[in-house]
Formats: structure tokens, C-alpha cells, sequence
């Protein structure tokens, strides 16, 4: 369960006296399986709020929990290994590493978290057989396109089976096509392996296929599009 | 060019320079840093040649032809002869000796002249002469130059006494010449008085001549050449200065060659910064070209680039220059501490048109250092750089056959003769080895970095699949440091080879147990046969030997051989001389036995068993060469001949040094104050143990290549602020890969792993090349640079603990800069890095 508890962030303006306020009383409480979207403005503090969930950052007031561990509680180093193990992340621009192949991206979290071996490696083949790439394991990033490569950022997501994974613009690079498939894609082991997905877009087509609108503004988070989505199992 | 494109122009140009303002700077000091030293080591170099050139100009006033001896001289007989001559308009007769300095361990130019007839041929002497109370033609004035009164410190009325023998002759100081009469450290008296005082009754050194007007110079020389006594030769004061300044033009050249290793390294360090800003401006570069900015149009661009960073570093090493020279001659003279050029003190000359040359070397180098990579930026392929994920690293065959390529090149250079005594041959080999090794570098590393072994460290695997995608960028980071290191290696291999050859040289050639020495080879001071048979008489010598040294002129060599009698046999020359090759079959068996030396033996190029004619004062004698012996004494060769041979041929008594041999239990201490005690007029000389010699001898060594040590040292800072420059560069570029690692959980600890491990890994690959290359290029500075340079031969010494601690030491230097890198690239927040930035 992830829970944000009155969350507050500001960062420093011009005048140092007077910070810039980004989050002001941000409440947010989702269980295993759900999968959100987050809209808003540019600027309007999107990215704060997910490097605030993700511990790469930390509140001014308020708390952010992780199945009942206070991210405000731990230190860098803490958060990091919690971050390892129970988080997975989706960029806009992909950021797989260039020198390491597909199956090793996709790895990556795993060896990180101490498996290796055929565990491992069946594991990375299951996520790589999902998203559609099990004959591109032993490729480079610079060998693939872009919806590929995004599809193989969604596996390197998901392979340790995380509790959260946070997805910031991932469909902002790709074609309409690719987009969907990375979507759908990103949806259906979100809920094959009960994580919570928490999606920021500016795109309502995006946004359309989790199961909650929230729109965030100056004023907080606002559930847009009722308690549900279309698409919700 | 429109207004509008020319700011355009302006814009790329200057636009990434002030972007990556500290690399600029770096670069601007770099290039500041090699012209300062080059230039800064040319005008020391010069000036003192300029001066050496002055001081030989100044001995021969406005003369035409010198007639000229060896330092024993020749009779005085031959003046009339040549002063009769119907061409010669006037004759100047001169006696030209060394006097020893008592009181001082200090020698002096002694020069006997006619002040008649010198007057007309320098007539700056005849200036002064009046001035003075005391008349020059008195038998105990002396006239001192003004580079011995200051050295001497020593006025006009003042007492000057030099030791002739044994005896000690007074002279009063009866004015101070003008500059321009003499440069070097000299006293000038009467000719009449010169050979009555210091013992040159009848002899003349010299004897300089003016040619009637309207006479061919060549066809007098020729004329006069087939009249002259055997060892007597006669030149031209140019070719006189010309040989003046060959003697230390080795030295002065490979000096100069190496203060330009700063700027070689400097433009590699360009090279690397700009071969990085190149693909981190991959983008930027695909973005314009996709606009319509032809490819010309970007290699211009980043070629202005590199020429305002040349023009900018060269300029201020212009100035930074300048000052080092003047701070290095009056801080460690005109040979920068190395003993070349004793006895002048030359001022600094700007030599402007030098200052021209290095301004535009600098620009060159910087320039040169920016043309591959302002042709990958124009090559850059637009559509692939402006996808997304995209990172280039081409194939590296095409630089592996270049570098082989010049590898070959530089092993045909190898086989090339000296030219007019310098190895340039030897110098390009050897940049080209390192150009070489520089393109082999990336398929090197890769290689290398197949090697490891598979880890399961995750930070380690990443380092090592990072380095291996991107050997070619990699390595261009290691350029800078890759050659100066392997310089740095080269020279601590030449150096302690050189050192410890020399030192077990000078362990052979003293043999004896104490060494006495009156002077060198010109010098009036010297022990005559009464003088040796009262040391032999001393209670705890069991034997002495004496040493003469003296000059052997031999046709066709401009400056004649040192010739040194000694006892010596067949059976023990191997005993006190270091043999490098004996002869197996002697050409002609009555012929007098000698030693040459390497220098000897390659300046007249003979080996062992071949015949030579040479003249010993008026006298040629035929010599059959014995065997080929190591020296490092001599740079313009030696001869050792046994010492009754000498005495027979010459009549020759006198002895220039004594080795003491003491009797079985005898002690060197007492027999230091027997001398002191026994015979005083003796103790004034310069007696040594061998140990003192040997440590007085690596003391000057290590003082001569402290200049050396101090310039490959601050080239091998150029490198480390290349790899710091280049890191930082590359960790700037990945910016967004390690904020991934932070997000996917790598500690922050474990980011500054990897970046140490890839830094380290780095830093060994290029410690292991420069290792390989280093020892390379030692041997080419042994075998080839030192051999055609100075004729001398060394045994290869690798300095093991010194290389093991440079080598430690980068590597660390190298990770901890990675980290450091790393820190300050990554001290923002990371959370920016991983978004989308264009």
C-alpha cells in the first residue's frame, strides 16, 4: 500500500526568503493493483510528486508511506535499497544503458537485488516473452526503435516484480502506434502482478487507460474521472 | 559572408567555448603551459648560444684566417713564416692556455697577445690599455675580462695568482677590458710575458690572420693548410664559432625536444577535450546539418574553435615564456644547470621571430589537436543523432591500420644516420610511435578489456560493459596522459639506465684507492717526474700512476681528440677502461697501440684493429686501434695511449693527475695528510677518494637532468588535467545513465565504485600501454637519440620500484578523478538528469 499523508513541497526562488511552493497538501492513498494517472499543467509539480514517492526526494511536511515504512524515516541509503527493491520506473526518453544488451537492461534490477543465474534469466525471458522482444535479448539499445526500446523499459520496470512502479511520460517519445502497445503493455503486467502503477501524462489517451484521472494543481490532487475507468477489470 | 551568417559563425564558435568555460581554460593554460616551456627553454638555448657564438667571435677580432694548434701548441718559428706571407696584410700571434686559479678550485683562460698588433685587430683592447697606471707590457700585469673580474671579484690594482707547475705566479690586475674585447673568463697579457710566466717558452697557440683586400680567402687557407707542421690546421673564425656551438648543440636540442613534449601533450589534451565536446554535441552537430550548415561551414567552426584556444594559450605563452627564460638564466644559468657553458653569462636576447614560431606552434598544436574531431562533428549522421538513445562509437579498424602503419614508418626512421649530428630521424620515430600507439589505443583497450574476467559485481559489470562500448571515446581521454606518461617512463628508463651505466663505469675506471689531479688537459698547473717519484716515495703508496692528458689532432676533425697517457697495456686495459670491443686482428703490428673511445671511434668511424694518423704536437704518428672503450667524459672522443709510448714520442714529463695505489694495510686518511704534510705544494690540488669522485660525478648528473625531471613532470600534470578534463566531460555525457543507476537503486557509494573502477580500469590500461610504449621509446632514446647525440652507450636499467610507484599512482590518480568527476558533475540533483533535455 502506498500512502501520501499531506504532503507539502516548495523549492527555492529568487528570493531565498520566500520559497516557490510546487505540492501543497498532497493526500493520496492506493492499494496493490491500482494504476492511476496524473495530470496537470507543465510545472505544476508532476515530477516532484513522483520523485517524492519514489524517496529521490523528501518533504517538506507530510509523509509519504510504503506498505506502512515512512520514506521520511529512512536515510539515503535506505531509501535506495528500498527503491531497489520494491520500485520500478519508466522514463519519457527510455534511459536504458547504452553498453549493457537488452537481457541485461531488463536484468539490471535483479542483479541489483542479489539473483542471478537461471532464476535470473528465466525471469528476464518471461518479462522479454511479454513485451514481445524474446529475439532481441541479445541486442544493443542503439539496435532498436524507440517503441522497442520502451517496451524493454517497462520489462527492466517490472522484472523484480516491484510494489510501485512509476511511469513519467513514457508514451512522450512514441509514435501513436507504439504508444498504445506500450501502454497496454505497461497495464497488463501492472495488474498480472498486482503493482501499483502510477502513471504522469499529458496525454488523455494515456491517462484513458488507467484506472483513476487525477489532476494536480496549485490547490492539491483532484480525482478527475470518477472512481473507476472504463477499462477496469 | 552576410552579417547575419558571420554571427552565426561567431555563435558556434565561440558559443560551446564559453559552455564549457573550465575545459576551455584548461586547454588555453595547456597550450599557455608547452609554448612557456618551449619557448622559455629556445631563448635560454639561444641566448647562450648567441653568447658562446660572441665569446668565439670575440677571440678572433676582425681576422680572416686563425692557424691554430693543439692546446700543447706549436713553435713559434712558423709566425714569421706566416706573417711574411705576401696576402697577409697582419699576423697576431697568441698564446692561449689554462691557468689554474690558486686558492680557488676555479680555472681561467690565460691569453698571451701582442697588444701592438692585437689593438689592430680587436681594436677594442687598444681602448683600455691607456687608461691604466700600470703599463701592459709589464711582466706582472694582467688585464682581466669583465666576466672573470666579477667571477673573481677582482678589480683593477688587485692580485691575481695562478700556479704554473707548482709554482705560483703573481700578476697584478691592470684593468678591466671593455666587453666586447672578451666575453669568456680570461686574463690577456703580453705575449712575451705569457710564454716566460706560464711556461710556454717559444710555443704559440694560435696565430690569427687579415688578408690583404682583394685576396680569396679559400685559395690562402689552401695554401696555408700545405705548409703547416703536422696537428697545426688552419680555419676560418666562422667555422671556428660553428664548432664552438656544434659542441653543445646535442645538448641544447634534446633539451628543447623535450620542454615541446609539453606541447605535444597539450595537444592531445586538445585533441581529447575536443574529440569529447565533438560527441557530446553529437546532437547539436545533426541539428545543424539538418538545418542546412554545410559541412565546410562546421569544420571551419570547430576549427575556429580550436585556433581562438591555440591563439588565446599561445599568446600568454609568449609572455609566461619570456619570464621563464629570464628566471631561469639567473636562476640556473645559460645551460639550466646542466655545466655546458661555464664562464659565460649571457643576458637574456627575445629573440621575437622565436616568440613568432611558438605563438604559431601553439595555434598549431591546438588546431592539429582539433582537425579529427572538427571532421567527425562534420561526419556526424544527422538522422542517427537525432534519435533518441543514440551513441556513437564507430569501428576502430581504420585506426589500428593507420597506427600500425606509422608504427612502420617509424621503424624505417630507426635505420636513418644522424643529420649534421642531430637525431631527427630518431625524434619523429618517436613521435610517431606515440601518434601510433594513440590510434591503436581503442582496439587495444578492447582487447584488454576482453581479457577480464566476468564479475558479479553489478557496479564492476557495468564499469566494464561501459568501457567496452566505448573504447574508442575512452581512450581518446587517455591520449594526453598515454603520451606524457610514456615519455615520463622512457626517460626514467634512459635516465636510470644512464645513471647506472655511469656509475658502474665510474666504479671501472677508478680503480686506484686516491686520485690527485693538477688540472685538466690544458691547464698550466702540473706535476713534473720529481713531483711523481715523491709520491711514490710516500710510506703508504705502493704505486703511482701518472696521468697526462693532452690533444691529438687528426685530419678532418675540426676539434682534436682528448688524448690521455696513461700506463696501459693489452693485458690490463681491460682493468681501467671500459672495453667494448677488442681487436681480434691488428692491421699494422708496429703501429702505436691506442683506445679509442665511441665518440672517437664513431666520429672517425673506425673499430677496433683499424689504423688511424694523428698528430701529437708537430709529430704524426701512425695508431693502431686496440680496442673501443665506453666514456662518458668525452663527449668529442678520447684516446688512451700508454704513458712511456707518449713520453717516447713526445718528451712529455709533466703529469696532469696521479692515481695512488696504497700498500697492503696502508690507509687512505694518513696518506691524504702524509701529502698534506710531506708535500704541501701538492695538497693545493684536488685530491679524491673515488667515492668522492663518484658521488661529486651523480651529483652533477642529477643536477643536469633536474631540468629534464622538472619538464616531464609538469608534462605529465598536462595529462592528468587531460584525464580530469575528459572525465569530467564523459561523466557530464552520462549524466542521464547514472541518474538511472540512483533511480534503479545503485547506492551512491556504488555510483562512486563504478566510476572508480572504470576510472582505475582506464588508468591501467593506460599505465600497461605507456608501460609497453615508454620502454619502447627508451630504447630508442638509448640506442639511437643518446647514441647519435652524445656517442655514448648504456646498458637498458628498468627502474622497477619507480615505475611500479608511477604506475600505482596514476591509476589511482585516475579513479580518484573519475570519482571527483563524478561528484562534482552529480552534486545538482540527479532527479533532473534522467528527464528529457532537448
Amino acid at each position: 500500500m502506498l500512502t501520501l499523508r499531506q504532503v507539502r513541497k516548495s523549492f527555492p526562488g529568487p528570493d531565498p526568503a520566500r520559497p516557490r511552493p510546487v505540492l501543497a497538501e498532497v493526500s493520496l492513498a492506493l492499494e496493490p493493483g491500482d494504476y492511476i494517472a496524473v495530470m496537470g499543467e507543465s510545472g505544476v509539480g508532476k515530477s516532484t510528486l513522483l520523485n517524492l514517492i519514489a524517496g529521490l526526494d523528501v518533504p517538506d511536511s507530510g509523509d509519504v508511506l510504503l506498505e506502512g515504512q515512512s520514506l521520511a524515516a529512512l536515510d539515503d541509503d535506505a531509501r535506495t535499497l528500498l527503491r531497489r527493491r520494491r520500485m520500478g520506473f519508466v522514463f519519457q526518453a527510455f534511459h536504458l544503458l547504452p553498453h549493457l544488451t537488452v537481457a541485461g537492461n531488463v536484468g539490471l534490477p535483479l542483479a541489483l537485488n542479489g539473483m542471478a543465474g537461471t532464476h535470473a534469466d528465466d525471469r528476464i525471458n518471461e518479462l522479454l516473452e511479454a513485451v514481445g522482444l524474446r529475439d532481441r535479448r541479445d541486442s544493443f539499445p542503439k539496435e532498436l526503435s524507440g517503441g522497442e526500446m520502451q517496451r524493454v523499459a517497462v520489462a527492466r520496470a517490472l522484472v523484480h516484480r516491484p510494489a510501485v512502479v512509476l511511469a513519467d511520460e513514457p508514451t512522450g517519445n512514441l509514435d501513436p502506434e507504439s504508444a498504445a502497445q506500450v501502454l497496454e503493455l505497461l497495464r497488463a503486467q501492472l495488474k498480472r502482478d498486482g503493482s501499483i502503477g502510477i502513471l504522469v501524462t499529458h496525454s488523455a489517451v494515456a491517462a484513458a487507460t488507467t484506472d483513476r484521472v487525477y489532476l494536480l494543481t496549485r490547490q492539491g490532487l483532484q480525482l478527475q474521472s470518477g472512481t473507476t475507468t472504463p477499462r477496469q477489470e | 559572408m552576410s552579417s547575419a551568417n558571420a554571427q552565426l559563425f561567431a555563435a558556434l564558435v565561440t558559443g560551446p567555448l564559453r559552455h564549457a568555460a573550465g575545459r576551455t581554460l584548461l586547454a588555453v593554460v595547456v597550450i599557455a603551459l608547452g609554448v612557456a616551456l618551449g619557448l622559455g627553454v629556445t631563448l635560454v638555448n639561444r641566448s647562450a648560444a648567441s653568447e658562446v657564438s660572441l665569446a668565439a667571435r670575440s677571440l678572433f677580432g676582425l681576422s680572416d684566417l686563425v692557424v691554430q694548434g693543439t692546446n700543447a701548441g706549436f713553435d713559434e718559428a712558423l709566425f714569421p713564416v706566416l706573417a711574411r706571407l705576401p696576402e697577409v696584410a697582419l699576423a697576431n700571434p697568441v698564446v692561449d692556455v689554462q691557468v689554474r686559479v690558486v686558492g680557488r678550485q676555479t680555472a681561467l683562460s690565460a691569453m698571451g697577445i701582442d697588444f701592438f698588433r692585437a689593438a689592430r685587430m680587436q681594436p677594442s683592447i687598444g681602448v683600455e690599455a691607456p687608461r691604466t697606471n700600470l703599463s701592459p707590457l709589464a711582466a706582472d700585469s694582467v688585464f682581466l675580462s669583465p666576466a672573470a673580474a666579477r667571477d673573481l671579484g677582482l678589480e683593477e690594482g688587485d692580485q691575481l695568482t695562478v700556479q704554473v707547475g707548482l709554482e705560483p705566479v703573481s700578476f697584478h690586475v691592470a684593468g678591466i677590458l671593455p666587453a666586447a674585447a672578451y666575453r669568456q673568463r680570461a686574463m690577456v697579457l703580453d705575449i712575451g710575458t705569457a710564454q716566460w710566466r706560464l711556461g710556454q717558452l717559444r710555443k704559440l697557440q694560435r696565430v690569427e690572420l687579415r688578408l690583404r683586400s682583394g685576396t680569396s680567402t679559400e685559395a690562402v687557407q689552401r695554401r696555408i693548410a700545405a705548409m703547416l707542421p703536422p696537428g697545426v690546421s688552419v680555419t676560418t673564425p666562422g667555422a671556428e664559432t660553428d664548432e664552438a656551438l656544434r659542441l653543445t648543440r646535442a645538448y641544447r636540442s634534446n633539451l628543447t625536444a623535450l620542454a615541446l613534449v609539453a606541447l605535444f601533450t597539450g595537444a592531445f589534451l586538445v585533441h581529447s577535450t575536443q574529440s569529447l565536446a565533438v560527441i557530446r554535441r553529437r546532437r547539436e552537430f545533426a541539428l545543424l546539418k539538418a538545418m542546412g550548415v554545410s559541412a565546410r561551414e562546421q569544420i571551419a567552426s570547430t576549427l575556429a574553435g580550436g585556433a581562438i584556444v591555440g591563439g588565446a594559450g599561445a599568446l600568454c605563452g609568449v609572455g609566461l615564456g619570456i619570464l621563464i627564460a629570464d628566471l631561469g638564466l639567473n636562476a640556473f644559468g645559460a645551460d639550466l644547470g646542466a655545466g655546458y657553458f661555464r664562464g659565460i653569462a649571457p643576458a637574456l636576447k627575445v629573440d621575437w621571430l622565436d616568440a613568432g614560431v611558438f605563438f604559431l606552434l601553439g595555434t598549431a598544436a591546438a588546431i592539429a589537436g582539433t582537425l579529427r574531431p572538427a571532421i567527425a562533428a562534420a561526419r556526424v549522421p544527422a538522422a542517427l543523432a537525432l534519435k533518441a538513445g543514440d551513441l556513437e562509437d564507430p569501428a576502430v579498424r581504420g585506426n589500428t591500420i593507420a597506427g600500425l602503419a606509422l608504427w612502420g614508418f617509424a621503424g624505417v626512421l630507426l635505420l636513418l644516420p644522424a643529420v649534421d649530428g642531430l637525431p631527427l630521424a630518431g625524434y619523429s620515430a618517436i613521435a610517431l610511435v606515440l601518434i601510433g600507439a594513440v590510434f591503436l589505443m581503442p582496439a587495444v583497450t578492447r582487447l584488454l578489456l576482453r581479457l577480464l574476467p566476468s564479475v558479479r559485481s553489478v557496479p564492476l559489470q557495468i564499469a566494464t560493459a561501459h568501457l567496452r562500448g566505448t573504447a574508442r571515446q575512452a581512450t581518446t581521454s587517455l591520449s594526453a596522459i598515454l603520451v606524457s606518461f610514456s615519455l615520463m617512463v622512457a626517460m626514467a628508463v634512459m635516465v636510470t639506465s644512464f645513471r647506472t651505466s655511469l656509475d658502474q663505469w665510474l666504479e671501472k675506471i677508478l680503480p686506484a684507492d686516491l686520485y690527485l689531479r693538477a688540472g685538466f688537459t690544458s691547464e698550466t698547473a702540473f706535476l713534473d717526474a720529481n713531483d711523481v717519484t715523491a709520491l711514490a716515495a710516500l710510506p703508504e703508496v705502493e704505486r703511482v700512476d701518472a696521468n697526462r692528458f693532452a690533444q691529438l689532432a687528426v685530419t678532418g676533425l675540426k676539434t682534436p681528440l682528448g688524448l690521455i697517457a696513461r700506463p696501459i697495456t693489452e693485458q690490463n686495459a681491460g682493468r681501467m677502461l671500459w672495453i667494448e670491443s677488442t681487436a681480434t686482428n691488428v692491421a699494422l703490428p708496429d703501429a702505436q697501440p691506442v683506445w679509442i673511445s665511441e665518440a672517437a671511434a664513431d666520429l672517425l668511424s673506425l673499430r677496433s684493429g683499424a689504423v688511424f694518423t694523428g698528430s701529437i704536437g708537430e709529430r704524426a704518428v701512425q695508431f693502431s686501434v686496440r680496442g673501443v672503450y665506453r666514456d662518458y667524459e668525452r663527449q668529442n672522443g678520447g684516446v688512451v695511449i700508454d704513458h712511456d709510448a707518449y713520453v717516447r714520442l713526445t718528451g712529455d714529463l709533466r703529469t696532469n693527475a696521479a692515481w695512488l695505489w696504497l700498500k697492503p694495510g696502508a690507509d687512505v686518511d694518513h696518506l691524504v695528510n702524509s701529502i698534506h704534510e710531506r708535500l704541501p705544494g701538492l695538497a693545493e690540488f684536488d685530491v679524491r677518494r673515488p667515492g668522492e669522485i663518484r658521488a661529486i660525478t651523480l651529483r652533477v648528473f642529477d643536477r643536469t637532468f633536474a631540468v629534464t625531471y622538472l619538464l616531464e613532470i609538469i608534462a605529465v600534470g598536462i595529462g592528468l588535467a587531460g584525464i580530469a578534463a575528459s572525465t569530467s566531460a564523459q561523466v557530464i555525457a552520462r549524466r542521464a545513465e547514472l541518474g538511472v543507476l540512483r533511480h534503479v537503486g545503485l547506492l551512491r557509494r556504488q555510483v562512486g565504485f563504478m566510476l572508480a573502477a572504470e576510472g582505475g580500469l582506464l588508468g591501467a590500461v593506460g599505465v600497461l600501454a605507456g608501460l609497453v610504449i615508454g620502454s619502447v621509446v627508451s630504447l630508442i632514446l638509448i640506442y639511437v637519440v643518446n647514441r647519435q647525440s652524445f656517442h655514448w652507450s648504456m646498458d637498458v636499467y628498468f627502474p622497477w620500484v619507480l615505475l611500479m610507484a608511477f604506475s600505482v599512482s596514476l591509476v589511482a590518480a585516475a579513479a580518484l578523478t573519475a570519482v571527483w568527476s563524478g561528484r562534482l558533475s552529480l552534486r545538482d540533483d540527479i532527479i533532473r538528469a534522467v528527464k528529457e533535455d532537448w
